[in-house]
């Protein structure tokens, strides 16, 4: 078992560098680079220039994948040599250490606080987080946030991926709560009242897609009936150890706002859920050995709970791997739709700002979310289902 | 069958080999072992014989009948057909050599392809040899056989599943004469039938010998259908043929312990006799054939095993004219 | 069962009955797939054909003047004001204006609804047909090798499978259709690059959107197509095609492939809604078609920050894509249904 974890877990690794190889080349290889527009107005030549030498933009693409995996110190070609008794490294005729930004030739232009002006333009407020050098990402540092000045992507990760935790957890849990139970029922009573209409509403369940449920929620509850806040969390989500070290923590507040949302992702995944179950689950109970629990004298919950219902989780099981996407792209519908500052709608903005490093690290991020899935299917596949072996 | 008193071989199998590899290994596959389905088989088919062939399930009588059609490309040995070896030849040849050789297959069920008619499905040997002229003469044609074969033709149209196993298999034996062959392959062709139609299908393959003077190897594992359809048999275990004999002397004087060990579980239409005999029960399971046992192989479940027996393998020897058996106890 | 009463039961006099027809049959009872057909057969000819016919024509057309207006026959109507007082928000009579030029009322820049919902529908249902059709022959075909030939080849095609399964397929459609959009909006380099640009220009930006989903999908239906291939086979039919002397391509085309195909339409059928809603998925984050091709998609999402003043707006596309994703979702059960082996004998 341990084995096989470990196995599965050093297989990821290839993946996870392909991925990250994929992102890397394709985002580079768009065309039109991120600072061609600084809100809507176009920068000077020279001030793009400038900023993309800072970001080593100007470097061919092999060393900056190499830069960005490893680091730049380590990197034997950032030129590293003396000024004032520290270690420097330098692309293109800039560095940036401690917050002063020195030239080659080890003269500095400008220190913390001060206006950076360089060949003529004004380009940014200093600020010494934003500009330092990244670690790499085999470090755990994903770098600096290309248009959030003054931000890492770790940052940006760190404030939004609760946000997008949270929201995903609930959503798949009430897809669990309403689902699992629903399709039992469902299938024990089957061709009843409640079999029928249970499965009209979960085909109707899978046929609306979070895109189209969560603005008709918002006009149903929030608009017609104002039942329920459409606004948001807030810019800052509520952190679990607020949340739970925090007795005055408002948990009402909380989920009233968080129904919404979750109801909009999750509703289909209940209804993925109460179809799969039933179907197993009508499967199962014809099977023999059902039937021999039944002539043994069984009762029929313990026919039900320990026989048919362990059985028939496998198949259901199986789509917790293309559940975990469904929850991604949920999140940065979601997320948009009701402005909440989760990861998936800093991705979408991401994508538009072609700001690489918060591209390139939040999709690091879902392909690890992916991935770990995929492995914890196997791992829960295994344990219901005896014959499989992990060797 | 110009000649019936001298008998004239059709076909000679020689130390006929079928190994099955195992291999371990995701991506680069390392070969660990064998898996010995037919390992080393000699012997003659004589033209219009039926040689019936008869062991357990899983001692690669199949596999025999599959490796001698070239179903499967043997490992080793040769199979050679009126002084052609057939495993040598490939491709188109080859392609032109099963038009002498049939196959009738053991499961109906599995052996005519659902989505096809049995018009297609008996037509198909002569569309693939595209003999039988044009697609009308060949309709005609499917029809007579399948006339031949106890079938109404009015049922060309008609899909496999609309018919009974009984029917579906006649539906084969119809597709199996259709090249006009002399040697047929039958696998076990009545094991999957109903009792009472077992019979039919026995007196249809007899008749259709009768009448077409074809050559049969005879697969089964009930020995009473082989005693009554064979005119020698072969009694296989474990890859390798036990004994072989014609079919009065196997039930008289049968050599090998294997053989009286079968012999002895077939059921006698008198409980006087049947109470009286001696029955010798074997134990233990059968060895796997990836791991077959040193010596002889049948030495795990011998009744009568001595030393030679673990140590080395008995030779396939004639110890009567016409009797072949390869057992210790008579090699000396 | 129904199949042995029939065959007792004067087999002279009865039709042959192939396994397809057996299906068809089934399938004809099913009211809810029948319809759900007839549902989207309609939605085709309307969409395609006759798009112009009963539609302005035009979904571009801006009329500023008219913007987020309401159908003039709200206002004139008893039944219009009724069903719009219980759609639209309490107050709305003091902001709304009126048009009598949109059956479904315009949107935020002027543009007819009814038009764009019809005119979207191309979107929805081309992506249906090609990304499925795509992913169908890509699958199969891959999968067919791999089982039928087996042995080494199969292992390594298999693993690249297996690898390819391991990425985020989402992430990786997402990133391909930035890269495609970018490419359309820059010009691509080569000439192949151009003329592709061209194409994908000419059918709205649905060409990339083509490639992206259809590309991707293929893997899962390579898998299915596979273990089909491998079991069907091991069939005493194919041993018995073999002993005849059929060729390799016979064996494939005449034994393998109308075996495993009835199968894989249907698990393919049942992917359909998926697609439906990563094209409408696509379009709402912005990396669909080319506005302004309408797209369900683009239009909900456009809708979408406005529900609080203008739900009318949300409602076509919201429910033109719900029911065509019902209705595909009907068939597909009916389909699955109707030619699950399991339900035979």
């Amino acid at each position: 078992m341990l084995k096989f974890i470990i196995r599965r877990v050093l297989g990821f690794i290839p993946v996870i560098l392909a991925v990250v190889l994929f992102t890397f080349v394709l985002a580079r290889a768009l065309p039109g680079g991120p600072f061609d527009f600084a809100g809507d107005k176009s920068l000077p030549p020279t001030t793009i220039a400038n900023l993309e030498a800072k970001y080593h933009l100007d470097w061919p693409q092999w060393k900056q994948f190499t830069s960005y995996m490893i680091g730049d110190e380590l990197t034997f070609f950032a030129k590293k040599f003396k000024v004032d008794n520290q270690n420097v490294y330098v692309s293109k005729g800039m560095a940036v250490i401690n917050g002063s930004v020195y030239e080659m030739d080890g003269k500095t232009i400008c220190r913390e606080g001060e206006k950076l002006v360089y060949g003529g333009f004004k380009v940014f407020d200093l600020d010494p987080e934003a500009c330092g050098s990244s670690k790499g990402v085999l470090r755990g540092d994903l770098g600096p946030s290309f248009r959030y000045r003054g931000q890492t992507v770790n940052d940006v990760i760190k404030v939004t991926f609760p946000l997008s935790l949270q929201l995903g957890t609930m959503a798949i849990m009430l897809g669990l709560f309403i689902g699992i139970p629903a399709g039992i029922i469902a299938a024990l009573k089957q061709n009843s009242i409640f079999d029928y209409s249970a499965t009209f509403v979960a085909v109707l369940g899978v046929s609306v897609p979070s895109l189209v449920m969560a603005p008709v929620l918002i006009w149903i509850f929030a608009v017609n009936l104002s039942w329920l806040p459409a606004a948001s969390w807030g810019a800052k989500p509520p952190y679990l150890e607020n949340m739970f070290l925090n007795p005055g923590f408002d948990w009402v507040n909380y989920f009233t706002h968080a129904i919404m949302p979750v109801f909009a992702m999750g509703v289909g995944f209940s209804a993925i859920f109460a179809r799969l179950t039933r179907a197993s689950l009508l499967q199962v109970v014809r099977e023999d050995y059902i039937r021999t629990a039944r002539a043994k004298g069984l009762k029929e919950s313990v026919v039900v709970f320990r026989h048919a219902l362990r059985n028939s989780m496998i198949p259901v099981i199986t789509v917790f791997g293309p559940l975990f996407a469904a929850v991604i792209t949920g999140s940065m519908v979601i997320e948009q739709i009701f402005g909440l500052n989760g990861m998936g709608k800093h991705f979408i903005n991401s994508i538009t700002n072609r700001d690489y490093p918060i591209l390139l690290g939040v999709m690091l991020v879902y392909t690890l979310i992916l991935v770990s899935a995929n492995l914890l299917v196997d791992i829960i596949y295994g344990w219901l289902d005896p014959r499989i072996s992990y060797d | 069958m110009s000649d019936n008193n001298k008998a004239e071989t059709l076909m000679k199998i020689k130390d006929l080999k079928m190994y099955f590899p195992i291999t371990q290994g995701i991506i680069i596959q390392k070969h660990v072992g064998d898996i010995k389905a037919v390992d080393g088989l000699s012997f003659d088919i004589q033209r219009g014989e039926t040689l019936g062939l008869v062991g357990e399930s899983g001692c690669g009588k199949s596999t025999t009948g599959r490796a001698i059609l070239q179903l499967y490309k043997p490992t080793a040995g040769s199979v050679i057909f009126e002084g052609e070896d057939i495993t040598t030849i490939r491709g188109e040849s080859l392609r032109k050599m099963r038009r002498r050789m049939q196959m009738i297959f053991q499961d109906p069920y599995a052996s005519l392809n659902p989505r096809m008619t049995v018009g297609n499905i008996v037509a198909e040997p002569l569309e693939v040899h595209k003999i039988g002229g044009n697609a009308k003469e060949r309709r005609e044609k499917v029809k007579d056989l399948l006339n031949v074969v106890g079938l109404n033709p009015y049922f060309i149209n008609r899909y496999p599943h609309e018919f009974s196993g009984g029917q579906r298999q006649r539906i084969g034996v119809a597709r199996a004469l259709a090249l006009n062959p002399d040697f047929i392959v039958c696998d076990e062709p009545i094991s999957a039938l109903d009792v009472s139609i077992q019979a039919q299908v026995i007196n249809l393959l007899e008749d259709l010998q009768q009448e077409f003077g074809l050559t049969y190897l005879f697969i089964a594992h009930d020995l009473s259908v082989v005693r009554h359809i064979s005119d020698r048999i072969a009694v296989m275990y474990l890859g390798k043929i036990v004994e072989l004999t014609d079919r009065y002397t196997l039930y008289a004087n049968p050599l090998h312990p294997y053989t009286q060990a079968l012999l002895s579980a077939v059921p006698i239409p008198d409980p006087v006799a049947d109470a009286k005999r001696q029955r010798v029960i074997l134990e233990g399971d059968v060895p796997s054939p990836a791991n077959p046992p040193k010596g002889c192989n049948f030495c795990t479940r011998c009744p009568k095993a001595f030393d030679p027996c673990f140590e080395t393998e008995p030779e396939f020897k004639e110890h009567e004219p016409g009797h072949w058996a390869a057992c210790h106890l008579y090699q000396a | 069962m129904a199949v042995a009463e029939l065959s007792q039961q004067g087999i002279i006099a009865r039709k042959p009955r192939s396994l397809l027809s057996d299906s068809v049959n089934r399938l004809k009872k099913n009211k809810l797939a029948m319809v759900s057909m007839m549902f989207l057969l309609l939605m085709v000819l309307a969409a395609f054909p006759f798009a112009s016919l009963f539609t302005s024509g035009d979904f571009a057309k801006q009329d500023l003047m008219a913007n987020s207006a309401l159908p003039q026959w709200v206002e004139s109507t008893a039944i219009g004001r009724v069903v719009f007082s219980i759609i639209m928000p309490n107050n709305y009579e003091n902001y709304v204006r009126y048009s009598d030029q949109f059956p479904l009322g315009a949107d935020d820049l002027g543009r007819d609804l009814w038009t764009r919902t019809i005119y979207g529908a191309r979107i929805s249902l081309s992506i249906a047909v090609v990304a499925s059709t795509v992913s169908l022959i890509i699958g199969t075909i891959y999968g067919l090798i791999s089982g039928y030939i087996g042995g080494t080849v199969d292992n390594v095609m298999m693993r690249v499978v297996d690898f390819l399964y391991g990425f985020p397929f989402i992430v990786v459609v997402i990133l391909l259709q930035t890269y495609f959009k970018a490419l359309a909006k820059h010009g691509a380099e080569g000439s192949i690059g151009q003329v592709m640009v061209n194409l994908n220009n000419a059918m709205g930006g649905m060409f990339f959107l083509f490639i992206a989903i259809g590309l991707i999908n293929w893997l899962g239906m390579a898998r299915i197509a596979r273990g089909q291939a491998l079991s069907i086979r091991k069939k005493e039919y194919v041993d018995a095609a073999k002993a005849v002397g059929a060729v390799d391509t016979r064996i494939i085309f005449r034994h393998i492939l109308p075996n495993i195909l009835g199968p894989l339409i249907v698990m393919e059928t049942l992917q359909i809604p998926g697609y439906i809603f990563l094209e409408a998925f696509l379009s709402f984050i912005g990396l669909g078609v080319n506005p302004p091709t309408p797209s369900w998609g683009i239009m909900i999402s456009e809708a979408a920050p406005a529900v609080r003043s203008y739900p009318n707006q949300l409602l076509p596309p919201a429910l033109a894509l719900t029911f065509t994703t019902l209705a595909f979702n009907f068939l597909g059960d009916g389909l699955r249904d109707a030619f699950d082996p399991k339900m035979k004998e």
